[in-house]
């Protein structure tokens, strides 16, 4: 068996969006090594529950596989904890020592407004995808057969490295610009790609680009923290293929 | 328990198989298209199937509402699916076929599935992958362009697509946008962030829905023309499963207690290849794909000194030598070795580990290993010859090896290593059964609509197309064939048959009783559940359950252990109510406690049904294994003469569960020929 863990927590709690949020600190123990961040924050809210006297804590979480992109926390100023390349329900208690002291606070952006506790509302994100994200093709049959276009082995497979985003959040939560760049650039390279995509590139980045100004997020100022912090190594030469299709959309 | 007959009447059209669906669809009624902006149709859930319904269902013309509780549809669990999507394509030439397809999945499925729905599944396959290329889904390709594919279990061909491990992500993103460009248009509306509680059936058609707002914690009423269920399955019964934490089986629970007949409730599939159990503060259980069969071969120690040893950590897998290795499914099974279905290889690890062979060092003692080391060695030697060099050193090999391996399964390695902070290309993974998919749920007809006229059900929700058993690889086919090419047709001639051309009876549906009573129950319940004075939290007791479940209603069952079940689960149910505390002063905001307690409040009843559905079933198929029902090596023993029917249970207004009645559906197979099932 595992030496058991404890920790002192302060996490940010905040009854809704209007109301003034504050950290709170909780002391939770045993907690064995092998647990994940989530599964601690579930024995807490055991506890809590319990003791009756105040409400659980509530985060946004759902797969626990890492990859529907649900869950957030900003965890000791860094967005999905401490660890590279993982998200929160992947980021497990051995990553930190017995008795540390965790800061646990939800996305901070102007563009996903604090719900609840440690919940925020990403659905700016989903804006930006209706303004474009997509190829134009209807649903009920009638294409031609998937073969007929041949896309070379690299190619398809940097537009899936570019696909593999999962719309957390976590690039803007941890740029200082609050830059959603990383998260549409991923999508504009992932259909720039591929031939499929190329019909509407043009309007595409426009619209996107556009719409991604007008739901307030930041612009990027090249710190590179959001490649650093992006649970699926999205890379920011993305961004610079946003860039340039954005300059192309004008010129040609 | 009574056992009655009752004509099902399953709506599948006559005629030679194959021309079935064709000749089907041209005795369709069509919508015109200036009729169609005025249907309203709710769809609940957005994943594969859902998704994909609410996009081509708007994209035809019809107005969608559709309703999720996560934040985005492209969180919903399709999400998580990792292997791949089969099609019968035959890109491969190995002879493969609709015939082969439609063969493979009744056959895996233990011939308890309807033989015209899986025909008409295999028949789709093919344009479903033509169309996700369309979409822009970034499929694996070969050097020279084309679509690549691998091999899933219970097959002989290679006829799954696949995107690296992240294949439903993928799919689902492609049906997200699909749905993204609807929503914009103002075609499709969605409801974030809010669940059904209720299903509204007026005149006895279903016309609406009660949701509640997750966000505000309001009760809203909601109308259409028809509802479409494909809220996925009920696994999450179980507490520790693969399905995500938010999955939940209240959906289609109320439309079974409003009168929709449930299906084959006991088949659970138990994937063979999940992450063990670590510890009982444990939430959630990882799947690691099927498709790793492909290239790690499964085994434990021979003997049982060199299993306690392991377990001890005394020794490391590595240092077990070959012949010291039992690589029980090659063994048991020659001809189809580590890619036998997943009903075979979950039942084959329990034995080994039932008979003190199990690996994983805590209590349970229960995990096999799936190794790579011989596929990194041949890979490693195979890239060394490409690159023209000779003599490679044993590191060189390796590291090539393991190159190749992470091109197709990296984010796999990656998530185990997380998990268990083990690195499987140096030693071998531990793995172990846990419950994934439930073929069971709503019964439907031909044209998918439940026993409630107006309700649709389709994707995992529904119970028609993989019988006892799901092969890999085909629940992302059903989710898109359903949505994107069966539904979109037959709801267009129930909509016709008795919407178009005919006066509403009410002005405003919204207006009627029906709606109002609903939603008072509904509201009653929630009071019930918040006002209760107890003391215990919800997951206590949803753990308690899980816990019956896995240990009487798993992997494998018996006569007394259901009944035992039943009993518990009646007591967990009556402890419960009497027991259950919900933090109150947020009654009317987000309260996460309140949404797990009306879902376990469900899976208490569910539950219940599930074991007396295993208790009438006397025979072993496919997932469903009574202990009482095999063969003198162990395997299934299926009774074609007694039980070759679909067991599906109707709910009694008023009454507890312990008085659903159940009607068979007859399986008729004309085409595929019942066979004994083996892998041998």
């Amino acid at each position: 068996m595992k030496k058991l863990l404890k920790f002192k927590l302060k996490i940010w709690r905040q009854e809704n969006s209007e109301k003034i949020g504050k950290f709170k600190t909780y002391l939770v123990n045993n907690i064995s090594p092998d647990s994940s961040f989530l599964e601690m924050l579930d024995l807490l809210n055991d506890k809590i529950i319990r003791n009756k006297k105040e409400t659980p804590i509530s985060f946004d979480h759902d797969c626990r596989e890492g990859i529907c992109g649900m869950c957030s926390l900003y965890i000791n100023g860094r967005a999905h904890g401490p660890e590279n390349l993982v998200t929160t329900c992947q980021l497990h208690m051995r990553s930190f020592s017995n008795d540390n002291i965790i800061y646990v606070e939800p996305w901070r952006a102007k563009s996903f407004p604090i719900i609840k506790d440690l919940i925020v509302d990403r659905t700016s994100f989903d804006r930006i995808i209706m303004s474009g994200g997509y190829i134009s093709v209807n649903t009920f049959g009638k294409t031609i057969d998937g073969n007929i276009i041949p896309i070379a082995k690299n190619i398809a497979e940097k537009s899936f490295d570019a696909a593999t985003c999962i719309g957390c959040g976590a690039c803007v939560a941890s740029c200082k610009n609050r830059s959603a760049m990383l998260f549409v650039s991923a999508k504009i390279a992932q259909l720039s790609f591929l031939p499929q995509g190329k019909i509407e590139r043009r309007k595409r980045v426009i619209n996107m680009v556009n719409k991604m100004d007008e739901e307030g997020f930041g612009t990027c100022t090249n710190t590179k923290v959001c490649e650093v912090e992006c649970p699926k190594g999205i890379s920011t030469k993305y961004i610079s293929i946003m860039n340039n299709e954005y300059v192309n959309a004008f010129i040609f | 328990m009574n056992i009655n007959t009752l004509n099902l009447n399953s709506k599948v059209p006559k005629g030679p198989i194959m021309d079935k669906w064709r000749n089907h669809k041209s005795t369709l009624k069509l919508v015109s298209p200036n009729n169609r902006n005025n249907i309203e149709i709710i769809v609940i859930g957005t994943g594969l199937s859902g998704g994909s319904a609410s996009a081509t269902l708007s994209e035809l013309g019809y107005k969608i509402k559709a309703f999720f509780y996560q934040d985005s549809p492209r969180r919903a669990h399709s999400v998580a699916a990792q292997g791949g999507i089969n099609a019968a394509k035959n890109y491969k030439g190995d002879n493969d076929s609709v015939y082969q397809l439609f063969k493979d999945t009744i056959k895996g499925g233990d011939y308890r599935s309807r033989e015209e729905n899986v025909y008409r599944l295999s028949e789709i396959s093919s344009n479903i992958i033509d169309q996700c290329v369309a979409q822009g889904v970034p499929f694996a390709r070969d050097y020279s362009g084309y679509l690549e594919t691998r091999s899933f279990g219970g097959t002989k061909v290679s006829r799954t697509f696949y995107a690296k491990g992240q294949t439903g992500q993928q799919l689902l993103l492609a049906c997200y946008s699909a749905m993204s460009r609807q929503i914009v248009k103002g075609r499709i509306q969605i409801f974030n962030r809010h669940e059904m509680l209720d299903l509204v059936v007026l005149d006895g058609f279903a016309r609406g829905i009660i949701a509640r707002n997750l966000i505000t914690g309001e009760i809203e009423k909601h109308s259409a023309h028809a509802v479409v269920i494909a809220s996925g399955g009920y696994g999450n019964v179980f507490f520790l499963s693969t399905n995500a934490m938010g999955s939940n089986a209240s959906a289609i629970w109320k439309v079974h207690k409003k009168g929709g007949l449930f299906a084959n409730p006991c088949f659970t599939q138990i994937h063979p290849t999940c992450i063990p159990i670590h510890g009982n503060y444990q939430s959630k259980l990882t799947l690691m794909s099927e498709s790793l069969r492909n290239d790690g071969r499964i085994w434990v120690p021979k003997k049982l000194e060199d299993a306690t040893l392991i377990r001890n950590s005394k020794k490391n897998p590595e240092d077990i030598e070959e012949k010291d290795r039992d690589y029980f499914l090659e063994r048991r099974y020659p001809s189809f070795g580590n890619l036998v279905p997943r009903d075979v290889a979950s039942r084959a690890a329990k034995e080994r580990c039932d008979k003190g062979f199990g690996i994983e060092n805590n209590e349970t003692k229960e995990g096999v290993f799936l190794d790579f080391s011989n596929s990194i060695n041949k890979y490693g030697i195979e890239k060394y010859k490409e690159f023209g060099k000779y003599d490679p050193t044993i590191i060189e090999i390796q590291k090539l090896g393991k190159k190749v391996i992470e091109s197709k399964y990296g984010n796999l390695f990656h998530m185990y290593e997380r998990i268990t902070d083990n690195n499987p290309y140096n030693t071998p993974m531990k793995i172990y059964p846990a419950v994934h998919y439930t073929m069971g749920g709503l019964w439907v007809d031909y044209n998918l609509m439940s026993s409630i006229p107006g309700c649709f059900v389709i994707g995992e929700a529904n119970f028609s197309d993989h019988g006892a058993n799901r092969l890999g690889a085909s629940a992302l086919m059903q989710g898109l064939a359903d949505g994107n090419f069966i539904l979109p047709y037959t709801i267009a001639d129930y909509i016709s048959k008795y919407f178009i051309g005919k006066k509403e009876k009410y002005n405003d549906i919204l207006q009627s009783k029906e709606f109002f009573y609903t939603e008072k129950i509904v509201k009653d319940t929630l009071k019930k559940i918040i006002h209760n004075n107890g003391k215990t939290p919800v997951d206590f007791f949803h753990k308690e359950l899980g816990k019956i479940m896995w240990e009487y209603v798993g992997m494998s069952r018996n006569n007394n252990g259901l009944l035992k079940s039943i009993k518990y689960i009646r007591e967990i149910r009556n402890e419960f109510w009497k027991d259950v505390y919900v933090p109150k002063s947020i009654g009317n905001g987000l309260n996460t406690e309140l949404e797990k307690a009306i879902r376990v409040a469900d899976y208490l009843e569910i539950g219940e049904l599930m074991a007396m559905d295993a208790l009438n079933r006397k025979e072993s198929c496919g997932s469903h294994f009574r202990e009482e029902y095999k063969t003198i090596d162990g395997e299934a023993l299926r009774d074609d003469d007694n039980y070759k029917y679909v067991s599906t249970w109707k709910y009694i207004d008023n009454k507890s569960i312990k008085d659903e009645i159940l009607y068979k559906e007859d399986l008729i197979y004309t085409f595929a020929k019942v066979q004994s099932r083996t892998y041998k």
